[in-house]
């Protein structure tokens, strides 16, 4: 049996039936399109499926859509300000915190919410805070940087 | 992948998911944070024809003050277990062990229903709610129950609950003063369960004698336990490291250890003993 959902993708109010087995991940890439938002895995682990659901990161193949009625979430097409990257974008442009770029949209998501509880996190806080995310390319060295770059210059704009 | 088609209703009152539950003949499961029943949805390991969310039932998520101790929603997020101030308050390992559960995405998303319900053998809560004496309360089926931890987790996944209950509160009641607390596990690298987690708490009296000696053991055998032998054997006695190291040496009686793909039984024996060494010292430091 269908269900109604309204919910908010960037700013973008959507009304939907869906079936209840629906996940997340597969409303937003298949019925809204938005295939920023990746699924690496079948087990939950991977994290490149991690998009913002009323703020708190989450992974959205361990979410059903229905779940999310009335929800305002937040996905990596909905943080660069035109043409204009998120900060933590640029930081991974800068920092080369990606090689291919798979696990990068659920990395960047993952460390929004990181940075907004912590703006000035140690080494080891991002990496316990990326505990969620694998990457198979990087070794994880310059998505560290990338994120303590990140928080460096966010705090820079906000001073 | 994807799991099998099944029907969803997200019932206001804990009353009308009772109701549901009670007229669904054992085809429905309930959902909380969704971090353990939809990874097994997915396998289909698990098919219920009905899924019930509890998420907008009214008041489930809190962390309260309770009778000197704290009494925790079934819903409550380990996220907020991890930031409750109440929590640090009055019982820092509960704090200590939600923010090494998991990771960042399934602790926003996850509760301590939901996890105990689940009763995973290595899931890190278990351990300590044995230890520290908690109650988990149900309703359904009459009278609510209030059962303790240690009658609460049977086997593997298994636990106390009826197909018709619905856990609601957790009380966790404040250890007696110069008690100090530790958990301690090996940690599988990609998930963080616990392939063995130890939780100690200590009380020490006036002499600095070990008063009362209260140790959980996650992750090695079937269901999380109490070490007994080892926690008779500490109480009464100062905590020298000779005592310790001997109390730790009982922490696997008892137990019959889980030999899989992320260790042998042999090594979760060694674990929990070494663990259990590690969690009693760093609990009579703290109760210092
Ligand atoms: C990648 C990953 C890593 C993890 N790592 C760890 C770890 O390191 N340590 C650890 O301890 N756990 C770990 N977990 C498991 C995690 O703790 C789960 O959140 C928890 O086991 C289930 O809680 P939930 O709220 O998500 O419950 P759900 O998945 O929604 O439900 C789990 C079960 O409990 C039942 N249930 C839920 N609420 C109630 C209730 N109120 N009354 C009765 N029954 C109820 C459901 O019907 C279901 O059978 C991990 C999970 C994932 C996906
Ligand atoms: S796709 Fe969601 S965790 Fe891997
Ligand atoms: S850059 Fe390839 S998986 Fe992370």
């Amino acid at each position: 049996m269908a269900h109604a959902v309204r919910l908010t993708v960037n700013g973008t109010t959507h009304a939907h039936e869906v079936e209840p087995r629906l996940l997340l991940v597969h409303f937003l890439r298949d019925v809204l399109g938005l295939t920023g938002t990746h699924v690496g895995c079948d087990t939950s682990q991977c994290g490149a499926c991690t998009v913002l659901v009323d703020g708190a990161a989450v992974k959205s193949c361990t979410s059903f859509a229905v779940q999310a009625d009335g929800a305002d979430i937040r996905t990596i097409e909905g943080l660069a300000t035109g043409e204009a990257l998120h900060p933590i974008q640029q930081a991974f442009w800068e920092k080369h915190g990606l090689q291919c770029g798979f696990c990068t949209p659920g990395m960047v998501m993952t460390l929004v919410q990181v940075l907004e509880r912590n703006p000035d996190p140690t080494e080891a806080e991002v990496r316990s805070g990326i505990a969620g995310n694998l990457c198979r390319c990087t070794g994880y060295e310059n998505i560290v940087e990338a994120a303590r770059h990140a928080a460096a210059a966010m705090r820079a704009a906000r001073a | 992948m994807i799991p099998a088609a099944f029907d969803y209703v997200a019932p206001s009152t804990v009353r009308e998911a009772l109701a549901v539950l009670r007229s669904s003949a054992g085809d429905a499961r309930l959902l909380a944070g969704g971090q353990s029943l939809i990874p097994m949805m997915r396998m289909r390991l698990v098919n219920p024809g009905l899924v019930v969310d509890l998420s907008r039932v009214a008041d489930l998520a809190y962390v309260r003050e309770h009778d000197g101790g704290i009494a925790i929603g079934a819903m409550t997020t380990y996220r907020t277990i991890e930031t409750s101030l109440l929590v640090r308050e009055r019982f820092p390992l509960l704090t200590e062990v939600a923010s090494q559960v998991a990771d960042l995405q399934v602790r926003n998303r996850g509760t301590i229903g939901g996890a105990l319900a689940h009763a995973d053998p290595s899931a890190d809560l278990p351990a300590l709610m044995v230890a520290a004496d908690a109650r988990i309360l149900t309703r359904g089926g009459g009278r609510g129950r209030s059962i303790p931890a240690t009658r609460f987790f049977v086997d593997a996944f298994t636990t106390a609950l009826r197909e018709t209950e619905i856990i609601t509160r957790i009380v966790v009641p404040a250890p007696p003063a110069r008690t100090g607390g530790s958990y301690q596990k090996l940690a599988n690298r990609a998930s963080h369960f616990a392939i063995v987690g130890v939780a100690a708490l200590v009380t020490l009296d006036a002499a600095g004698v070990c008063s009362r000696v209260r140790i959980g053991v996650t992750g090695a055998g079937p269901a999380a336990s109490r070490a007994q032998a080892a926690e008779s054997y500490l109480a009464g006695r100062a905590p020298t490291e000779a005592a310790l190291e001997a109390a730790a040496a009982r922490a696997g009686d008892g137990i019959d250890f889980t030999d899989d793909l992320h260790g042998s039984a042999a090594y979760r024996e060694h674990l929990t003993q070494r663990l259990a060494f590690r969690a009693l010292s760093a609990a009579v430091e703290r109760a210092g």
